[in-house]
């Protein structure tokens, strides 16, 4: 990522420091719609545009390449697992004797959450898949134009 | 039932991993699988036996859409079942040394165990869909195994051809499957049965029974969709060996076998089989001597004898079918063995060419006798096998039941069929061997056990079927026929008719073929003169037509898709407004009812001349980054829109995406070359007429949305609903994820296609360096 050497002539200093702290903010944002979704607006896709969107403010403050080591993985393997997550919540009432992706709900509900049920998951499935297509997308472009 | 078809599939798969060069003798005991399975068939024959009883195996799949993954054991799938397994068995031990040096070994068992699952699957199911889908498997399969030497240009393009004809063939099946299935009410064979009167009753009749003889035809080869076969020649020989005899284009006889008692009885059904059948039978059984290349004349000779059995089905008499179900069985034995032997001969000698070919009797003596055999089987010596199909034959010819014209017509294509199929049988099966041994085979090596044993254990049923022809009559046909005919039939097979009209025509046959074998020299004279039959031959008109398409396609992307973005986007929309346009202004009644509108708040004003002053610089601009921002600027507008009137979800969405989509253009647009400006007055004149019409056809849309009377009933389940059954507030989210969750699924899954297909594009680009820095 040596090309942008060129543009560590602007001072980035207000921008890098703004999004230290913007950054974990709106990934807490990004989870808070994901998790109200069900009762209030918000969801596993608007949530993932969300969370890209402070990853793509944290690559532009600093580098795609620096935003890509803060994942364990790289954004591309994010999409199989999401997809695999889906797949199971859709599987987990097959396991319990209901039809395919049908909902289940567990019996108590979480504090400050609520009731829980494996459309959640489902809905943290769609998040990560749209996180990892979204940062996939952006970063290769970045990388190759 | 179902597992074992799983097990043979997913063997298949697995063998794909493997590799070959370590474990060769793994092959070589690969032919227990098919054995296995012929005695778990034989198991049930007892069951099967003489028709008494059908045995079921039942599991459900898709039940709302009547699929099920149902099979049936009767006479007729029983038949086929031990021909494909049984014959199976014996080409399994011969690949393995066939073609034991070739590389792509275990590809070759992988697509050879596939084929034959998709094939017991084909003749075992009860359900038109499952039976259409091992019917496309078939097909598939198939295709890998002719393009096996993917090597060689000819043999791809074979591959194609089969694949094509065949492929087309299915997609007629399975419209006269889903029409059946609509007009019936039912896809189950079984049910089916007892369905005839309300399907030959039905208007629909004529188009179902065409389309399934067009399903039919394709895949056994009848005329004028023969052209295909002989191409399947450039698949290695066991595979040859196999898709003539057993399996392939049986599937076609054994469809019309199947759906005789169903669909037949009709005047059209069997005037068209037996026209057609006559016809294949006639031209193939003629065109085959002309070939001095001994896979080619077993090709012809192929397709003579698949025209054979479809014109037997048109006959349709108790005679008739039993001729064709004993037939089936003889031409399985006959022909894997003259396929196997020709192998043989390729395998030993490196040539196939029958002008050539003597003498080998000296080096291969067992395999001499096995091809003896098997062309007295196809020539109807007595004591063959064949010798009674053909009998039988004869005896349908000159039933009584036809009038005297038929009789003398359709007896005199089958005595020329017959006369030139024995002399086709015997340049295949005898030539090769008889004679002196010349000076280029002195050297030739004997082939292995595993390679002449198969024929030789072929010609040992050959015999012992023609000599005691109660076994095979006991064991498969009487069962068979029963399946086809509904009843058992009265007849059986016997060697001693006593002197009659059928054993005068024996006779005949035998005495001219012979003599035509003696006077027919395989040159390459002969095979050059069928240059002139092939020109008026179907496939150059189907090429002609290929051309044609091709040439449409090139014109038609070269108009499309110039390259331009611009010009696409003005296509699809003025196609949208073509076709929105006409149904707004032709069908319905416009009206517009301005009173029902709302006031224009001032904070809606702010937003609209927030987005006049953008799309004006987005029109002015000369810089992709300002046109950009203003693009963004009205993206953000439309929210604000969203905001007023209550759409949270989609305002935050449209947000989110807007945001990504400028940063995605700068992005890309970030590297590009300087603005190049395409537009002149003229075209920026054109493009805003387009975009004024554009957005007026929208607003209107919209106004007449409003006055038209919209159904409310689903909005209203939604609203009800969506907390009481899935204890969701937000109804938007509890759509994606609940009720519509599968779609959401799907949508998921195009997203992540999306962004393999970005990834794999720029990657590619940059590993190939075409990268421009």
């Amino acid at each position: 990522m040596e090309k942008n050497r060129n543009n560590e002539r602007l001072d980035r200093t207000i921008l890098r420091t703004s999004t230290n702290y913007l950054l974990p903010l709106l990934i807490l944002f990004s989870i808070f719609l994901l998790i109200r979704g069900h009762y209030l607006s918000g969801g596993g896709f608007v949530g993932g545009l969300v969370a890209s969107i402070a990853f793509v403010l944290h690559s532009f403050a600093y580098s795609p390449y620096q935003t890509v080591k803060m994942f364990a993985i790289k954004p591309f393997f994010v999409i199989p697992t999401g997809l695999i997550i889906c797949f199971l919540s859709g599987l987990l009432p097959v396991l319990l004797g209901y039809p395919f992706m049908s909902v289940v709900w567990f019996a108590d509900s979480v504090v400050v959450i609520g009731a829980l049920g494996s459309a959640l998951i489902f809905d943290i499935g769609v998040y990560m898949v749209v996180i990892g297509v979204v940062l996939t997308i952006l970063f290769t472009i970045s990388e190759n134009t | 039932m179902l597992l074992p078809i799983i097990l043979i599939f997913l063997l298949a798969f697995g063998l794909l991993l493997l590799k070959p060069q370590k474990i060769l003798s793994f092959f070589k005991f690969l032919w227990v699988l098919p054995l296995l399975l012929v005695f778990y068939f034989s198991g049930y024959l007892p069951s099967v036996y003489e028709g008494s009883q059908v045995v079921f195996f039942r599991n459900s799949w898709i039940p709302s859409l009547g699929i099920s993954l149902d099979f049936k054991l009767d006479g007729l799938s029983m038949l086929f079942s031990l021909m494909i397994t049984g014959i199976g068995t014996l080409i399994y031990l011969y690949a393995a040394q066939y073609l034991k040096r070739d590389a792509n070994l275990h590809r070759f068992f992988s697509y050879l165990t596939m084929f034959m699952g998709a094939m017991l699957g084909l003749v075992l199911s009860d359900n038109l869909i499952t039976l259409f889908i091992f019917w496309e498997l078939t097909s598939i399969s198939s295709f890998f195994l002719i393009g096996f030497n993917t090597t060689q240009e000819e043999s791809r393009k074979s591959a194609l051809w089969a694949l094509s004809i065949t492929g087309l063939g299915g997609f007629l099946l399975l419209a006269a499957f889903v029409l059946i299935g609509t007009v019936a009410g039912t896809y189950s064979i079984n049910q089916l049965l007892t369905q005839s009167d309300v399907l030959v009753n039905n208007s629909f009749y004529y188009i179902i029974i065409f389309l399934l003889f067009g399903g039919a035809f394709t895949k056994s080869a009848q005329f004028p969709f023969h052209f295909w076969l002989p191409g399947a020649m450039k698949a290695p020989t066991p595979v040859s060996a196999y898709l003539h005899s057993a399996t392939m284009v049986k599937a076609g006889i054994y469809l019309l076998a199947r759906f005789s008692p169903i669909l037949g009885g009709d005047v059209v059904w069997n005037y068209t089989l037996m026209i057609v059948g006559a016809l294949t039978m006639v031209m193939g059984a003629v065109l085959s001597v002309f070939y001095k290349d001994m896979k080619g004349l077993l090709a012809y000779s192929t397709i003579s004898a698949l025209g054979i059995i479809v014109f037997l089905l048109g006959v349709g008499t108790e005679a008739a079918i039993y001729a064709a179900c004993t037939f089936i069985l003889v031409h399985a034995l006959y022909k894997a063995s003259l396929f196997l032997i020709t192998g043989i001969v390729d395998h030993q000698t490196h040539t196939r060419d029958l002008s050539i070919l003597r003498g080998l009797r000296k080096i291969m003596p067992l395999v001499a006798v096995a091809g003896f055999i098997a062309a007295l089987s196809s020539g109807g010596i007595p004591l063959t096998f064949g010798f009674l199909s053909k009998e039988l034959i004869y005896g349908v010819t000159t039933d009584f039941m036809f009038t005297q014209e038929s009789i003398v017509l359709l007896t005199g294509a089958a005595l020329i069929t017959n006369v030139f199929l024995t002399a086709s049988g015997f340049l295949a099966g005898i030539r090769p061997f008889f004679g002196k041994l010349p000076e280029r085979f002195q050297s030739v090596q004997k082939p292995h056990f595993l390679l002449w044993f198969p024929p030789v254990l072929l010609s040992v049923f050959t015999v012992l079927f023609g000599v005691f022809p109660v076994l095979p009559n006991t064991l498969f046909l009487k069962a068979s026929v029963r399946s086809v005919l509904g009843k058992l039939p009265e007849m059986y097979l016997s060697l001693w008719h006593g002197f009659n009209t059928v054993l005068l025509l024996s006779a005949i046959t035998i005495v001219v073929g012979t003599a035509l074998y003696f006077s027919i020299k395989p040159s390459e004279k002969g095979e050059k003169s069928l240059e002139i039959i092939r020109r008026f031959a179907p496939q150059r008109f189907i090429a002609a037509t290929t051309q044609a398409i091709k040439r449409f396609a090139f014109k038609y992307t070269r108009f499309f898709h110039n390259g331009y973005l611009r010009i696409y986007i003005m296509f699809i929309i003025l196609f949208f407004m073509g076709i929105v346009g006409y149904k707004l202004f032709a069908d319905v009644p416009l009206r517009v009812n301005t009173e029902g509108l709302s006031e224009f708040r001032i904070y809606e004003f702010l937003v609209f001349v927030i987005t006049i002053i953008a799309i004006y610089f987005i029109t002015t601009t000369t810089s992709r980054l300002t046109s950009i921002a203003a693009l963004g600027v009205i993206g953000y507008s439309i929210c604000l829109i969203f905001v007023f009137y209550g759409a949270p979800d989609l305002a935050m969405t449209q947000f989110a995406i807007d945001t990504l989509t400028v940063v995605l253009f700068v992005l890309v647009l970030f590297k590009l070359p300087p603005f190049l400006r395409f537009t002149n007055p003229k075209i920026q004149f054109i493009d805003g007429v387009i975009a004024v019409a554009f957005g007026i056809l929208i607003a209107l849309i919209t106004l007449q949305a409003l006055v038209s009377p919209s159904d409310q009933s689903v909005s209203k389940f939604y609203a009800d609903n969506a907390y009481k059954l899935a204890k969701g507030k937000n109804v938007v989210n509890v759509i994606l994820v609940d009720y519509r969750g599968f779609d959401t699924f799907i949508e998921t899954i195009v997203l992540a296609i999306a962004a393999i297909g970005v990834y794999s594009i720029l990657k590619y680009k940059t590993k190939d360096g075409e990268k421009s820095e």
